[in-house]
This record gives structure tokens, sequence and C-alpha cells, in this order.
């Protein structure tokens, strides 16, 4: 299935103000890998997010998804291919009601009637929300907006699922239930954040951006026992594998150490 | 500021009431806003000092109202936020323009009330129009219809934009004016200063955020035209309404009626 792989090679994007914020990314994304992108601020994750739905070009390399490179005429078919959920759910819902919400992507594929009907019922059931179809988004509550978000996405059917922080400004049950929600998606995911706990659940893959390069790229867990690395890219290991605050006895360590 | 932003805020569900499903919601938008164009062209045509003719015309908004579920004291209060512009507009008429037009008695009411009430008048009617139509049909399926009307797409798609960005900028309004306020005590921090800084730093915040809207209107397939759910068509029934409508506000533009009752009544009278 060709269709669901990302190809990058030799990314670089320079801004018009001259900052250089990806200088040579290439990275291979299969089908159904589920990817963290982690890095410091500014290092540019949120640059190379933006480069995989065609909204910022690159200054030079190439990207390929699935069997498109990347062009100006193959935009259509690469935004439908990749959904992407931004980081402030206020930005991506615009429209009076959930439900035009939802139904705005599947009216711009051109679908009409009761498959518009079907989708946006089908999306907001997936993500929990279908109670919330007739109000309007600025009366969510920032964990509802959130899954709206999610369900405006997947009811363009993608295949690859794009997220800017997922869990950012969640309350911690709503962060857990969104992580619930994610494992249950068989797409193939990339995901930055810097909630790094949520990276080590979610993501077998984790990439580490640092100063617009790849500074790692391999096993999560590898990745984040690796304190060195972690530290010159102005990372830190993720709670759950720092020792415990009274005791300083590290649960998740000693486990794999047996 | 506050004012302001609640005020924006429940303008917003004035697009939730076109999601009813009364008769009149289910007609294509583009019978609602013909009928609409009519009457404002019906009202605004008549003469300066008309007033007597204008009331008939209330008729429309009234109807609109009971049939399409629309709560009267809401609408009311929208069109009330409009009216300190249409006064601003005609206040001077009574000082330019003092001629004696109506004797009542001892009271002479000069040309320059009557054609300042006029102004009044026609604006709540024609106010009251353009609301009673979003609230039928929703910004985007007005917009929808004038495109199908024959407005150049490019022209319907910024109005769509126009719209939204009124809700943004005072959103982004609100919340820079509000942390202006929490750290300036007392006037100092209110100057004219801080208040340019804060204009110039709201453009470029609203352009920020609008830009960010278009991106997740782009990834989600946005191609420059816009879709509202079920294609309409223009059936017998939208050309009823539009043929029934358009008649009566022609009838009531050529014939004063409530000079007519008042003739009628004084020659059984007489």
């Amino acid at each position: 299935m060709s269709h669901h792989i990302v190809d990058i090679v030799d990314l670089c994007h320079t801004y018009s103000d001259g900052t250089e914020a990806l200088r040579g990314v290439s990275v291979r994304i299969t089908h159904g890998e589920s990817v963290a992108i982690i890095g410091a601020n500014g290092t540019g994750k949120s640059t190379l997010l933006l480069h995989l739905n065609g909204y910022l070009t690159a200054t030079s390399g190439t990207i390929r998804i699935g069997d498109f490179p990347l062009t100006k005429g193959t935009l259509p078919e690469i935004r439908r291919t990749v959904g992407m959920v931004f980081q402030d759910p206020d930005d991506q819902l615009f429209m009076p009601t959930v439900y035009d919400d939802v139904a705005f992507g599947p009216l711009n594929l051109g679908l009409v009637g009761t498959d518009v009907d079907q989708r946006v019922g089908d999306a907001l059931e997936r993500v929990g929300a279908a109670h919330l179809r007739t109000k309007p988004p600025y009366r969510l509550s920032g964990g509802e907006k959130k899954r709206v978000a999610i369900a405006t996405v997947l009811a363009m059917s993608p295949d690859i699922l794009v997220m800017d922080e997922p869990t950012s400004g969640l309350d911690p049950y709503g962060r857990r239930q969104l992580m619930q929600l994610l494992k249950e998606f068989h797409h193939t995911k990339i995901f930055t954040s810097h909630d790094l706990d949520m990276v080590l659940e979610l993501c077998p893959r984790t990439i580490i951006l640092h100063r617009g390069m790849i500074a790692a790229d391999g096993p999560t867990e590898e990745i984040f026992l690796n304190t060195a690395l972690l530290e010159e890219c102005h990372l830190e290991q993720p709670l759950s594998m720092q020792g415990c605050p009274i005791c300083n006895r590290n649960i998740l360590l000693s486990c794999q150490l047996k | 500021m506050r004012y302001i932003d609640g005020a924006v805020r429940d303008f917003k569900n004035l697009d939730l009431l076109a999601t009813g499903e009364t008769a009149i919601h289910r007609l294509d938008a583009r019978a609602k806003v013909i009928v609409t164009l009519v009457f404002i062209i019906s009202v605004v045509s008549f003469n300066k000092y008309e007033l007597t003719a204008l009331f008939p015309f209330f008729i429309y908004p009234a109807v609109m109202m009971a049939l399409g579920n629309l709560p009267a004291g809401y609408m009311a209060g929208k069109i009330v936020f409009v009216l300190p512009f249409a006064l601003a507009v005609a206040i001077f008429n009574p000082l330019f323009d003092q001629q004696v037009m109506i004797q009542l008695g001892p009271f002479g009411i000069s040309g320059g009330w009557i054609s300042c009430a006029s102004v009044v008048v026609r604006s709540i009617l024609t106010v009251g129009a353009a609301i009673i139509l979003v609230g039928l049909t929703g910004f985007p399926g007005i917009c929808k219809a004038l495109e199908q009307l024959g407005m150049p797409q490019v022209f319907a798609v910024q109005l769509l934009f126009l719209y939204r960005y009124i809700f943004v900028l005072t959103e982004e309004g609100g919340r820079a004016s509000r942390a202006r306020e929490l750290r300036s005590f007392g006037e100092k921090g209110l100057s004219l200063a801080s208040y340019t800084s804060l204009i110039s730093h709201l453009l470029l915040r609203t352009w920020q955020r609008a830009e960010r809207i278009h991106m997740a209107m782009l990834a989600r397939g946005f191609t420059g035209e816009f879709h509202t759910g079920q294609p309409k068509q223009f059936g017998g029934r939208e050309l009823f309404f539009v043929i029934v409508w358009s008649a009566i506000f022609i009838a009531l533009r050529l014939q004063n009626i409530p000079q007519l009752i008042g003739t009628i009544v004084m020659r059984m009278l007489s």
C-alpha cells in the first residue's frame, strides 16, 4: 500500500526573513507507522508539518506522499490523503455549528446529501462527540473542541493523520481519553509534541529535530534512554522514565533491566 | 470593549437561527435574497418626507419572524444595536430643514423632523430585513445565493471571509484590550500611545490568525468554492414566494395604504 508512505528527501526551508527553519531533513515513514517528531521550541517541527500538506513549499528537496510527488497539481489529492489537525482547535473550527464544521471537508470533496450526513455522523461517533452536532464550536470545552477538530479531519477519510501537539491544553482526563482514541486509529500517524509521556505510549518511533536537522531517528525507548542526546537537544526524559520524586527509584528502568 | 465583545458573540447566534427547520428556512436562499432586495429597494426609494407609507412595510418582518420562528425580542435587540448609526446620519436634519410641514393644533412639525423620523424608520426596516435574511438563511447561504444570482465568485468569497474576519478581529481585540486593562492601573497605560501600538498589533495578530484559519480551510480541501449542505432547487414554491412578496411591496410602494384607509373612513363618516 504505497499510498500511505511519506517520503521526504533533503528538505530545506528558509522563511522570507532569512530564518533557516529546516536544513536538509530526510525521513521515510511507512504505512501504519506512528511517529513522533519532537524537539525544543523553534527547531522546525511545525514548519515540517506544514510541508506535509503543501501549505509551505520547500526551498529545496522533495516530498512524496504515496504515489504522488507534492506539486501544485497533486495538492487536492494530497490534502485529502493527509488529514491535518492543528494545535489550536479554534483555528480549525470556523463554521456556525459542529455539524457544518465537520461537513465542510466532505462538501469540498464533492459529496452531497445523505453521503455527507453519513460521513459527519460516523466521524463524530468515532470521537465520541455525536451529542455535540448542533452546538456552536465556541460553546465547547477545550477537550470537546479537540475531539471535534479531529472529527473534521476524519470526515475526509484521510490515510495519514498529522497532529500538531494533540494533547496540549487538555486536562489529565481529557488527555487520557484522547490518547485512548488515537490508539484506536490505524492510520499512519505523525505527531509533534512536548508531551513525551504521550510519545512514549503512542509512538514506537521518534524523530528528534534540532536546529532544523534530524538529530536522531529510531525506536522511542532507545532514544529516551540516551540522556546525553536528549540534553544536547534541550529535552529530557519523559516523567514516567524519571525517578520517583520521593524514593528516586526508577520503576520503568528497573523493569527493563530485569 | 467587553460590551462590543458580548454583542458580537451574541451576533454569532444569528447564524445558529439559520439552522432552523421551518418552511421558510427550507426555501432556496435565492428566493429570500431577491425578496429582501425588492423590499429594501421599495423602502429606500420613497421620497425623503415619506413616513406614513412606510408603516405597512412592517408586515414583512413580522410575518417572516413568525413563520421562521425567530425570537422577536432578540431580533429587536440586534436592530437597536444599529440604530445609533442611523440617528447619527439623520440628527442634523431638524436643524437644517425647519420649514413647517404639518400643523398639529398649536404645534408645527418641521420637514427636518419628518425626514429624520423617516430615516430611522427606513433603517429599522432595511436592517431588520437584512438581519432576518441572515437568521433565515445563514451567511454562507446568502453568499452562495449571490453567486448563483450572478455575483462573481471572487466577491462572494471575499464577502464570506469579511464576515468571518469580523469575529476574528473582535475576539482578538477583546483579548488584547483585556490584557491592557488588567495591566494599566488607573489612567496610566490607557494613553493614546499604548492604544496605537495595540491597534497595530491587533492588525498583525488577526492577520496571522486569519492565515491559520485559511490554512485549516485549505487542509480540508477548500478551493475557493463553498458548499452549503443540501443543494436546493428554485422551484414553484420559491417562485410563488418571490411573486407574492414582490407584488405586495410594489403595491405598497405605489399606493399609500394608511392614507387610502384614512380617505375611505373619512368618506364613510361624512
